[in-house]
C-alpha cells in the first residue's frame, strides 16, 4: 500500500491562534478515515491546511513522492455546502466540470470524452435529470451529490469530505456512505463528521481531533478510548443497526 | 420618434453618443454580470466614489481627468482587494473608507484649482453628448481587452468566482485572476462615467444584469441579454433626454428602471400562468 499523504509535526491555526498542535499522520491508499472531535477541536483546519488553504504554522504535508507541493487534481474536496453562493448563476453540469479545472488545462474546451463522464457520474449518483440545472434550483441533498460529483470527476487519489451528512436526510445518507464505500476502491477517503454513530459504521479507521490528533486504527471505538484520546464527544448507538460498532453508552 | 432619431444621426455629437452607448453597454454588460453574480456591487460603488479623487487630480495638474481617474480608480480597487486581504480590516469597511477619501481628495483639489471647474458636473451626473472622439478610442480598446479577456478565460473566470476555495485547491491562479478582474471592473466603471456619471453609473453594471437574470440563469446569456438591455435602455434614455431637455445620465437610469418593473411584472404574470397550467394539467390527470 502506497502512502499518499503524511503530515509531520504539524502546528496550524487562524489569526495567531494555534488551533492544532503536532499532528502526525500518513495516509495510505485505500484508507478510509473517519475524523471526529468536539467543535472547534481542528477537524475543518486540519481539512484546509492539507488542501493548502491554511499554511501551517509549523511541520509540513508531504504527497505521493515526498514532494510538498500539492499535486492539482490530486485531492477531491466536497465542502460544507453552506459555504457557496446558492443564487451563482451556474449548472449542475459545469459545477461537475469545474472539478477538472486543473487536469486539462484553464484555457481549453472540454471534450466530449469528459462531458460524458461528467454526465455519467451525475447519473451514477441518480441525479442526470437536473443536469441542466442551475444549482439555485436544487435541495440540499441534490446540491450534496453535485459537489460530490465534481470531487470525484478527476479521479483523485484522495476524496475528502466535510460534514457531508449535514443537509441530507437519513434514506440519502445511507445512499451517499454506500457510495463512499464503492468509491473507496478506487480512492482514499477522509470524512469529517460530528455523527460519530453513523461514520463509524463506514470508516476503517478513526482520528480524533481536538487540538492534537489520536490515531485509532480500527473502527471500533469505546467511550473510555475516547476519553483518554482527550476527545470529549458522545458515542450515539444506533440500535437498529444489525451489529453496532460501538460500546453502549453509559450514563 | 423614428424620425427625430434619424434626423439627430445627422449630427456627429449624435452619433458619438450612439457609438459610446454600444461600446459602454458591452463592457457593463460583461463586467456587470461578473459584478452582480459575485455580489462585488458594493466595491464596484465605491472604485467608483473614489475615482473622483483622480478626477480631482486631473483637473489641478492638468491631465485628461478619464486617465487619473482610471489609474486612481485602479489603485482603490487594488488597495481594497488588497488590504481586505492581508491587513484583517473588514472589507465591507475599507469600502466605506476608499469612497469617502477619493471623493474628500477631488473635492479639495478640484477647489483648490485655480479659476472655475467647467463641466464638473458632467462627471457626476454624466453627458453623454459631450463624448469626445479619444473616450470612443478608448472605450473600443476596453472592449476588445474586456470580451477578449472573458473569451479567453471564460471557465476560469466562472469557476473561481463561483467557488474560490476550490479554484485555490486545483491550484488555480486565483489571486491574480482577481486582480486583473477588479482592475477591470475599475476601468470599466471610469470609461462608463461619461455615460451615466459618477453618482449613476453604478445603474448600468445592475439594473440590465438584474432584468436579463430574469429570464436566464446561464452566465453567457446574462451577459449578452443584459449588453443589449443596456444599450436600449442608453438608446431610449437618450431620446427623452433630447425630447424633454433633461440630463441624459438620469433619463437613462429611468428608462432602465422602468424597464426593470415591467420586466418584472411579466416574469411575475408569466410564473403564475405556468403554475396554473400545471396544477390544471394534472388536475385532468387526475381526472382521468
Amino acid at each position: 500500500m502506497g502512502k499518499i499523504l503524511e503530515i509531520k509535526d504539524l502546528s496550524a491555526g487562524y489569526n495567531e491562534e494555534i488551533i492544532l498542535k503536532d499532528i502526525n499522520i500518513v495516509v495510505n491508499e485505500n484508507d478510509f478515515i473517519g475524523i471526529i472531535g468536539p467543535n472547534g477541536g481542528g477537524k475543518t483546519t486540519l481539512l484546509k491546511v492539507i488542501l493548502g488553504l491554511i499554511r501551517p504554522y509549523r511541520g509540513s504535508v508531504s504527497f505521493t513522492n515526498g514532494s510538498l507541493k500539492r499535486p492539482s487534481n490530486m485531492i477531491g474536496y466536497l465542502p460544507q455546502i453552506n459555504q457557496t453562493d446558492s443564487k451563482f448563476p451556474i449548472s449542475v453540469v459545469d459545477v461537475v466540470l469545474s472539478g477538472l479545472m486543473s487536469k486539462e488545462g484553464m484555457f481549453s474546451r472540454y471534450s466530449g470524452k469528459q462531458k460524458k463522464h461528467a454526465e455519467n457520474l451525475l447519473d451514477r449518483l441518480g441525479i442526470y435529470h437536473l443536469r441542466k440545472k442551475t444549482i439555485g434550483e436544487l435541495s440540499g441533498g441534490q446540491l450534496q451529490r453535485v459537489y460530490l460529483c465534481r470531487a470525484i470527476v478527476s479521479s483523485p487519489q484522495l476524496l475528502m469530505l466535510d460534514e457531508p451528512n449535514t443537509f441530507v436526510d437519513t434514506r440519502f445518507e445511507t445512499d451517499f456512505f454506500e457510495i463512499l464505500k464503492d468509491l473507496n476502491n478506487e480512492m482514499a477517503i477522509i470524512v469529517v463528521s460530528h455523527d460519530v454513530g453513523t461514520i463509524c459504521w463506514y470508516v476503517k479507521t478513526i482520528a480524533c481531533v481536538n487540538r492534537n490528533l489520536h490515531y485509532h486504527p480500527s473502527n471500533i471505538i469505546t467511550q473510555e478510548q475516547l476519553a483518554s484520546y482527550n476527545c470529549p464527544i458522545q458515542i450515539i448507538t444506533h440500535g437498529d443497526i444489525p451489529h453496532t460498532v460501538l460500546e453502549t453508552h453509559r450514563h | 420618434m423614428t424620425e427625430l432619431f434619424f434626423e439627430l444621426l445627422g449630427y456627429s455629437f449624435f452619433s458619438n453618443a450612439l457609438l459610446a452607448s454600444l461600446f459602454t453597454s458591452i463592457n457593463c454588460g460583461i463586467i456587470g454580470t461578473y459584478i452582480v453574480s459575485r455580489r462585488l456591487v458594493f466595491i464596484s460603488g465605491g472604485i467608483t466614489h473614489a475615482s473622483f479623487g483622480g478626477i480631482g487630480i486631473g483637473y489641478f495638474a492638468g491631465f485628461n481627468p478619464i486617465a487619473s481617474a482610471a489609474v486612481f480608480a485602479v489603485l482603490s480597487a487594488l488597495g481594497i482587494e488588497f488590504l481586505s486581504k492581508k491587513a484583517d480590516v473588514r472589507e465591507d469597511s475599507l469600502i466605506g473608507i476608499f469612497w469617502s477619501f477619493g471623493m474628500a481628495l477631488g473635492i479639495i483639489f478640484v477647489f483648490i484649482t485655480p479659476g472655475y471647474a467647467p463641466n464638473l458636473m458632467g462627471y457626476l451626473f454624466g453627458s453623454l453628448l459631450t463624448v469626445t472622439h479619444t473616450d470612443i478610442v478608448m472605450m473600443i480598446a476596453l472592449t476588445a481587452i474586456v470580451s477578449g479577456f472573458f473569451i479567453v478565460f471564460y471557465k476560469v473566470i466562472l469557476f473561481i468566482s463561483f467557488d474560490q476555495e476550490y479554484a485555490i485547491t486545483h491550484n488555480a491562479p486565483v489571486q491574480i485572476i482577481n486582480y486583473l478582474l477588479i482592475s477591470l471592473v475599475a476601468v470599466t466603471i471610469v470609461l462608463s462615467i461619461k455615460v451615466a456619471g459618477i453618482i449613476l453609473v453604478i445603474s448600468l453594471l445592475t439594473i440590465p444584469q438584474t432584468i436579463a437574470n430574469l429570464f436566464t440563469r446561464d452566465y453567457k446569456k446574462i451577459m449578452i441579454y443584459s449588453s443589449l438591455i443596456a444599450f436600449f435602455g442608453t438608446i431610449a434614455g437618450l431620446m427623452l433626454s433630447y425630447n424633454y431637455n433633461i440630463p441624459s445620465g438620469a433619463s437613462i437610469i429611468m428608462s432602465l428602471v422602468l424597464a426593470f418593473i415591467i420586466a418584472k411584472l411579466f416574469s411575475i404574470l408569466v410564473s403564475g400562468i405556468r403554475v396554473k397550467r400545471q396544477l390544471y394539467l394534472q388536475n385532468k390527470n387526475y381526472q382521468l
